[in-house]
């Protein structure tokens, strides 16, 4: 690993969010960060918290993106592919169709509740086979289940207003969100991260292919729930609080892994710090945009996403060539 | 001393191993030779507690290696898989490291006695002048040689291959064989699924022959590779031709039926 990244990633996090703390539709000089200043609630109440967020979200997306793609030795692999936060979403909707959206702390509760109800039916459709193919076929089978349910729950909508209010949440932003959020993401984000460092030694094995990880001491079974667990209660945590965000969990890898030894686990690290930088520094820039309405932050990272990933593409396929 | 001790073994349905017993003495290659089908990978995987026998025991300095941790189990006993993937672009010396995981605890980084046992292995395969370059751009004489570099870096006490010389030319498999030969000179019980039986007689010093599932015979090559045998058990035909050292090499000429 290149010894300046850690310490280049800290330090340009510290910068993103303390320009994170500055923007927005009313910018706020350096000044008024003193207790008693009449911008002071906004620092506090709002700024704070949605800073810290977009820290949480970000982290906790790139560095379950390194785990999934380390654990099913595919560059292309995505947070979202065990259908875990396809079921986060489907139990988000399911909150906002009963009308509990307005209730502070109820949608995240129900959007776990989804994460947890897709991670069970994981474990009951894969049960105990350690097979990465299995496991990952299941998860489509999650995922899409979740999806028609979306889209059911989406076309039962009462009003056009519930039907909108599910499509805008169902783009991932961190508008007005509180210290409560933070309250609810930090811990679990905290859970799955230490999961999958208790996994980053498997997933180093796991280079070496099944045979040779196997032979290395490492327990599949074990490993494969540390890994499933750990990115579950991450983006459980994540679209519970954020909605859904994509991209950002396949992108940072990417970036971040020519600048170590692409060793699974030190990637790990790095892409958790440059998915936090990454974040942060997008949700200030949607907030500080000149648009009419502040522009949806899943919006934006599928919009930088999707030329990042056809580059990816052309240089595999010359690469392939 | 690692011992298959009346081993069965059936993979969906069909059996694969049937009362199987071998001893892997340490500081001795044993060479494991066979048909296709024989049963010698799946013999292979046994010894080094991948697969569970559904009967008899894999035992390991007198008690069952299915009751040992598996991370003991990987200090001790070396895998070098047939199919070997290397799924990132990682260095030559990245990958020999992969070969201390058993030994690395927690978060540590690694100890001396990692590094020391890494350059160890990089030194004893000859690829001091490789070890930046990606393993995936190797060729597949050198890509083989970081392979077996990996597994020699976990210093085991059993070191079993499965067939290292799969794809080698005629002198990187002259390297690999010693380099395995130089591990059990160290004191290694090496085994090694062999498809070449001039290679297995010239340098084991025990061989095991399989046929369908069953050792056929075993002991020192020239009492196993008989003529006879041989044509039994791979239905060709071989001479003994003397070899300007003196000593005697097999050669295959024809084919029996």
């Amino acid at each position: 690993m290149k010894r300046w990244l850690i310490p280049a990633l800290l330090l340009a996090l510290l910068l993103a969010a303390g320009l994170s703390l500055l923007a927005g539709k009313v910018w706020i000089p350096p000044a008024a960060f003193v207790v008693g200043d009449e911008r002071w609630p906004i620092i506090a109440q709002l700024r704070l918290p949605r800073t810290l967020l977009a820290l949480l979200v970000g982290g906790g997306l790139g560095l379950a993106g390194a785990a999934m793609q380390a654990y099913l030795r595919n560059p292309l692999a995505d947070p979202g592919l065990f259908g875990v936060s396809a079921g986060a979403a489907l139990g988000a909707v399911l909150a906002i169709l009963l009308g509990f959206s307005a209730t502070p702390g109820v949608l995240s509760g129900w959007a776990l509740a989804g994460a947890a109800g897709a991670m069970a039916l994981l474990a009951l459709i894969a049960g105990q086979s350690a097979s990465i193919i299995v496991f990952t076929l299941a998860g489509v089978v999650v995922s899409s289940l979740a999806g028609a349910l979306t889209a059911l729950v989406i076309s039962l909508a009462p009003t056009p207003f519930a039907t909108g209010q599910i499509i805008t949440w169902l783009m991932g932003a961190l508008t007005d969100r509180s210290w409560n959020d933070v309250a609810v993401a930090a811990p679990l984000i905290a859970l799955g991260a230490g999961l999958i460092a208790a996994a980053a030694r498997g997933l180093d094995a796991l280079t070496l292919g099944e045979a040779a990880a196997r032979s290395l001491g490492i327990d599949p079974l074990r490993l494969q729930w540390l890994v499933v667990l750990g990115v579950g209660c991450i983006v459980g945590a994540v679209v519970a609080a954020a909605g859904v965000i994509g991209f950002v969990g396949l992108m940072v890898p990417h970036m971040v892994r020519p600048l170590t030894s692409r060793r699974p686990s030190a990637v790990l690290l790095p892409s958790a710090l440059a998915g936090a930088l990454l974040l942060c520094v997008a949700d200030a820039a949607v907030r500080a945009a000149p648009t009419v309405t502040e522009l949806r932050l899943g919006i934006a990272m599928s919009l930088i996403g999707a030329p990042f990933f056809l580059a990816l593409l052309l240089r595999l396929r010359r690469r392939l060539a | 001393m690692l011992a298959a001790d009346h081993l069965a073994l059936a993979l969906g349905g069909t059996p694969v191993l049937a009362d199987v017993s071998v001893a892997l003495p340490p500081g001795r290659v044993t060479a494991i030779i066979g048909p296709n089908g024989a049963g010698k990978s799946s013999l292979l995987a046994c010894l080094a507690g991948l697969s569970a026998p559904e009967a008899g025991q894999v035992m390991l300095d007198g008690r069952p290696l299915a009751a040992l941790p598996p991370a003991d189990r990987a200090r001790r006993i070396g895998f070098l898989p047939q199919v070997a993937e290397v799924n990132w672009e990682i260095d030559v010396a990245t990958l020999v490291a992969l070969g201390r995981l058993p030994h690395r605890r927690g978060w540590a980084g690694p100890s001396p006695a990692d590094a020391a046992a890494i350059a160890a292995a990089i030194a004893a395969t000859d690829l001091a002048g490789l070890a930046g370059r990606v393993v995936n751009s190797l060729s597949g004489g050198e890509r083989a040689r970081a392979l077996l570099a990996r597994v020699l870096a976990g210093q085991p006490h059993w070191l079993l291959a499965d067939e290292p010389l799969a794809n080698l030319d005629p002198a990187h498999q002259w390297d690999t064989l010693a380099c395995l030969r130089a591990a059990a000179a160290a004191g290694a019980g090496v085994a090694i699924v062999l498809h070449d039986l001039a290679h297995a007689a010239r340098i084991a010093d025990h061989l095991v022959l399989m046929a369908a599932g069953r050792v056929v015979a075993a002991g020192p090559p020239e009492t196993v590779l008989t003529p006879e045998r041989i044509a039994d058990v791979y239905g060709v035909t071989t001479a003994r031709v003397a070899l300007p050292d003196g000593s005697a090499g097999l050669v295959i000429t024809g084919r029996l039926g």
